[in-house]
């Protein structure tokens, strides 16, 4: 079989549906990376159409052109689009469709979950853009701070739309996290050691473990709010033991995150961009690592540091200034380690390297802008003004936009399979980045002279005027500066002439295959030894494209790849990929209704569309199995591997963990927030503490002896056994919620319900789970074809039983003790 | 900035020192890339990049500012004094109300009297939403938070009438919601104890 009837065959097999219903079927990841970035490009440019009418009613004093009601609807969205519908998701976007490819893989690990995560994306980025033009769009800030956007400083829908529409939104961002870790650690090209990846792979590994630890809690946040304000239960209301400095915990415990969320991926483009334009290979590996990942740490410790002054203890504050600075140095160990990359090559000025440049000089003054404010008495006086405006912007800004724009330089010939050719990404360059500074360094110095955020005008005599017209000026040549980068894009990927494959000679294996890709990414996978395969075997495209790698066969007509030992980079089992499909749209759909009953107070809508959407997913889960084994099957250079239907830990079991960690952490921010109204908060302690009874306790702990021990009794005993102990564990709620009927009396109560119906989902889930294994079973699966969907169930079964014993001793305690 | 207390004085003289570090730090980072292109390839030390800028560099002026900061941060904190004043902020959708120990039961409105020179404690909280507590010439700011009440030290070196913000947003009347203090001379502070309306 030569490369092209070789080529013919895959792209049978591995095509998404010709025409417009490929769009809505498709589940390959160049596809949805390209269908991801577009959108989020899309929202970036609503974003900066507000960020233009913000100062554009600046730009003057006592300006008449937007009144405050729609100011603070401008700037809320300004925020909530640039952080949630772009940042995050272009970061998704790029991940999605560059991941696979820098690993030497054919696709994601769970490719429909790819596009249900998309589709989530673009339904809930649609519900806020509805509101926004419909005038009713979240108007209290971007962190939506109770009881302002509370039902007390917010009685409309706007708020809902926020709490409702992003949650929704998170659901992309949590997926595309579980699907990043799986494929990191467990697909690569065969040999690939952990510590020979591509540096990109290794910040988004720990981009992804932080999003999977970082938004849960405001995903927490949000329904707790929602909770208020929909049914009244009092997380925030002072008066009934709620407290609003709980919001804040838990937003920053995200929100802090959030901004390394967005800064470490742009380091990955650069670190991975900076050693190409130097020709030569990055400085300090293994130092750069371990600053990302220490970075990821540290950057939980740092929450507090928004807080300042909001009247936390002083020793508190001390601790978090100290966190807050010493972030600073794996930050400037990357700096250097890029620096020191540009000593050691020979840098040449393309267009991506001017870029970094704009990077490096924005990135530096907003990083020391962020020691100055991470000293508390400084921030105390520039806390809320327009200082922060400029600081944030010079570290999101520089840190991501300029980074992201030098990746988009970098990659465009890998999106198009075209060279880039015109001048006029250099005009736009020179507008962007004077532009920038032009506004932001002049803001800082408003910030100083007292002018405060978020006011929708300023009088005049203050000494603002200059500074505002200024900024406002270079705002627009900024805006016009971004529009002919995407004037650039649009025209090169046009009309521009076919390049030739690995135009900037770099070494990683996205460079290993013709452009634009083909859908199943490499003929056949490469056996990989070293950091930059390319720079080792020049010809190594060839010999994939002529099939000398492995899985280079298309007889057996099925979507395949490998996994591989998460270190060492061994081929352990073959994975064959589900097809083309509608199921994850319409499940995201129908995911959609669900938020949209809550949203306009549809309830009805609410368990009919859980029900659909527990359809569709039995729909999808049921599609997975294989009812016969078919033991090892040869897989190329002389090798032979069972599939994945037939281990013990299928790509389901990994994908399970990482979504328990997340749903942990869920589910530990909860217990903080508990543990938080009840030491912190006034008004406590409630009117009444549950009276623990001895029946709900033995029904709690058989419950959990029957699930524990029975499920690890084989398929069908175990399932019965499980299903009899989730009914005993879920049963314990009527003697509970029966001592506490009013979730609106007090924080206490509201958090009981809370507890009470987190476990209660978790029963359902691991019911349904242990359900599927039976009928699996029933219907004449094999043993060992059902053994890897048990583990899975018994993992979330597992983890329902630790769940309701915590809760049980943690809503059960504080009447014990008193 | 024109500080015109104590407090904000300090701030203000912690601002120009960071200034001048960060430029500095600015000007250094700055050269280092351009010489990038100035020098002739040639063996470049991982070391010395990595570990001595990397982490030696940073650490001694992070250690150095952090010390700075907490004992900038000392001074602020509101400690016993004899001659101390105290005073309540109580913040709502859109107005201040100011009450005084020394002179219980009155209340005004928008306007906040305090004594020049002595140091005042003033205690903010709010009957419903986030609001923030700033005087940006007399101290740094504090929010004022339902149920909780935080407790800032001002102090006014003149007397004089000083402009005071709410620096959290709080909605709608955010941009005006905005109060005064007056600082009086030892005889203006009595008088006005005395229930006189200056």
């Amino acid at each position: 079989m030569n490369a092209l009837r070789r080529h013919r065959a895959l792209s049978r097999i591995w095509a998404s549906e010709p025409g417009l219903k490929g769009w809505f079927t498709t589940v390959n990841h160049t596809d949805l990376g390209r269908m991801f970035l577009f959108v989020a490009t899309v929202f970036f440019v609503i974003g900066g159409i507000l960020a233009m009418l913000i100062r554009a009613q600046l730009a003057s004093p006592r300006s008449a052109f937007l009144g405050p009601d729609h100011y603070n609807q401008i700037f809320t969205m300004h925020g909530t689009i640039m952080m949630f519908l772009f940042a995050i998701p272009f970061f998704e976007g790029l991940a999605v469709y560059l991941l696979p490819k820098m690993l030497g893989t054919r696709d994601l690990a769970f490719p429909r979950l790819t596009a249900y995560g998309f589709w989530c994306y673009v339904f809930g980025g649609a519900m806020m853009i509805f509101a926004l033009l419909a005038g009713i769009a979240p108007d209290s800030g971007w962190f939506m701070y109770p009881p302002l956007s509370s039902t007390i400083g917010a009685p409309g829908i706007n708020s809902d739309f926020w709490l409702i529409g992003i949650t929704f939104v998170e659901i992309s961002a949590i997926s595309a996290a579980v699907e990043i870790t799986v494929t990191v650690l467990r697909y690569r090209a065969p040999g690939m050691k952990l510590s020979q990846m591509p540096i990109f792979a290794w910040y988004a590994l720990v981009t992804a473990v932080m999003i999977l630890t970082g938004f849960p809690p405001l995903i927490l946040g949000s329904i707790l709010l929602e909770l208020e304000r929909a049914f009244g239960l009092p997380f925030f209301q002072v008066a009934q033991g709620g407290d609003a400095l709980l919001w804040q915990h838990l937003f920053w415990l995200f929100g802090h995150p959030e901004v390394y969320i967005i800064f470490l991926p742009a380091a990955g483009a650069i670190s991975t961009i900076l050693p190409v334009m130097a020709r030569t290979t990055l400085m300090g590996y293994g130092w750069i690592v371990a600053s990302a990942v220490s970075l990821g740490v540290l950057s939980f410790g740092l929450w507090v540091h928004h807080m300042f002054t909001t009247g936390i203890p002083h020793m508190g504050l001390a601790f978090f200034s100290a966190a807050s600075t010493l972030v600073a140095v794996p930050t400037a160990v990357q700096i250097f380690a890029w620096i020191g990359t540009l000593w050691k090559g020979r840098p040449v000025m393309h267009l991506p390297m001017l870029w970094l440049l704009a990077f490096f000089a924005t990135f530096v003054i907003g990083g020391l802008t962020g020691v100055m404010v991470a000293i508390v008495p400084f921030d105390w006086q520039a806390h809320d003004t327009y200082f922060i405006v400029a600081h944030l912007h010079y570290v999101l800004i520089g840190g991501f936009v300029f980074p992201m724009i030098a990746a988009l330089y970098y990659w465009m010939p890998h999106f198009t399979g075209r060279r880039t050719y015109f001048k006029l990404g250099h005009a736009a360059f020179w507008l962007v980045v004077p532009g920038f500074h032009g506004t932001f360094l002049a803001l800082h110095w408003a910030g100083l002279l007292g002018m405060r955020r978020r006011i929708d005008s300023f009088a005049p005599g203050q000494g603002w005027e200059a500074i505002n017209i200024i900024a406002s000026i270079s705002s627009f040549v900024m805006a016009i500066g971004f529009a002919l980068v995407l004037i650039d894009v649009v025209v090169n990927a046009v009309v521009a002439v076919r390049g030739s494959r690995d135009p900037w000679g770099a070494g990683t294996l996205d460079w290993a295959m013709p452009t634009p890709a083909a859908p199943y990414n490499f003929a056949s996978l490469a056996h990989v030894t070293s950091r930059d395969p390319l720079h080792e075997d020049p010809d190594l495209p060839v010999r994939l494209a002529r099939g000398e790698g492995y899985l280079g066969d298309p007889t057996r007509g099925r979507r395949e790849t490998l996994s591989l030992d998460i270190a060492s980079g061994t081929p352990r089992y073959m994975v064959v990929f589900p097809g083309n499909s509608a199921l994850p749209m319409l499940m995201s759909a129908v995911t959609g209704l669900f938020f949209l009953g809550m949203l306009i107070k549809a309830y009805w809508l609410v368990p009919i569309s859980a029900i659909g959407v527990i359809a569709c997913a039995l729909v999808w889960v049921w599609g997975l199995g294989r009812s016969t084994t078919e033991g090892a099957l040869p897989v190329g250079r002389g090798l032979s591997l069972v599939p994945a239907t037939e281990v013990p830990d299928p790509p389901g079991w990994w994908g399970s963990v990482f979504l328990l960690l997340a749903n942990g952490t869920f589910f530990g921010s909860l217990l903080f927030g508990y543990a938080f109204l009840f030491t912190i908060a006034p008004n406590w302690p409630p009117p009444s503490y549950l009276e623990p009874g001895a029946l709900p306790l033995i029904l709690v702990l058989m419950g959990a002896g029957l699930v524990f021990f029975g499920s690890r009794l084989g398929a069908l005993m175990g399932a019965g056994a499980a299903l009899a102990g989730l009914v005993l564990i879920a049963g314990t709620s009527l003697p509970v919620l029966s001592q506490s009927p009013d979730p609106t009396r007090h924080a206490y109560d509201a958090t009981v319900w809370v507890f009470v119906g987190y476990g209660l989902l978790h029963c359902l889930v691991s019911l349904l789970m242990w359900s599927v294994v039976a009928a699996r079973r029933l219907s004449g699966h094999s043993a060992q074809t059902t053994l890897g969907a048990m583990r899975v169930a018994r993992l979330w079964s597992d983890y329902t039983l630790l769940v309701a014993l915590l809760s049980a001793a943690a809503i059960g305690l504080p009447g014990v003790l008193t | 900035m024109h500080p015109a207390g104590p407090a904000a004085a300090v701030i203000a003289q912690l601002w120009w020192v960071l200034l001048a570090g960060a430029t500095a730090i600015f000007l250094f980072v700055a050269a280092l890339i351009a010489l990038a292109w100035r020098r002739p390839p040639g063996e470049t030390q991982e070391r010395r990049f990595v570990v001595w800028l990397g982490l030696v560099f940073p650490m001694t002026v992070l250690a150095a500012l952090l010390a700075y900061g907490l004992v900038v941060g000392e001074r602020l904190l509101p400690r016993a004094t004899p001659d101390l004043v105290r005073v309540a902020a109580e913040a709502r959708q859109w107005d201040w109300r100011f009450g005084y120990e020394d002179a219980p039961g009155r209340e005004t409105e928008n306007v906040l009297h305090i004594p020049a020179g002595r140091p005042v404690d003033v205690a903010i909280t709010s009957v419903d939403v986030v609001h923030g507590f700033w005087v940006p010439r007399l101290a740094g700011k504090l929010d004022a938070m339902p149920g909780h009440v935080n407790v800032l030290r001002l102090e006014a070196d003149a007397p004089g009438r000083y402009e005071g913000l709410g620096s959290e947003f709080n909605g709608a009347g955010y941009r005006d919601h905005r109060f005064t203090v007056i600082a009086h001379d030892e005889a203006g502070w009595q008088s006005f104890l005395q229930g006189e309306t200056p």
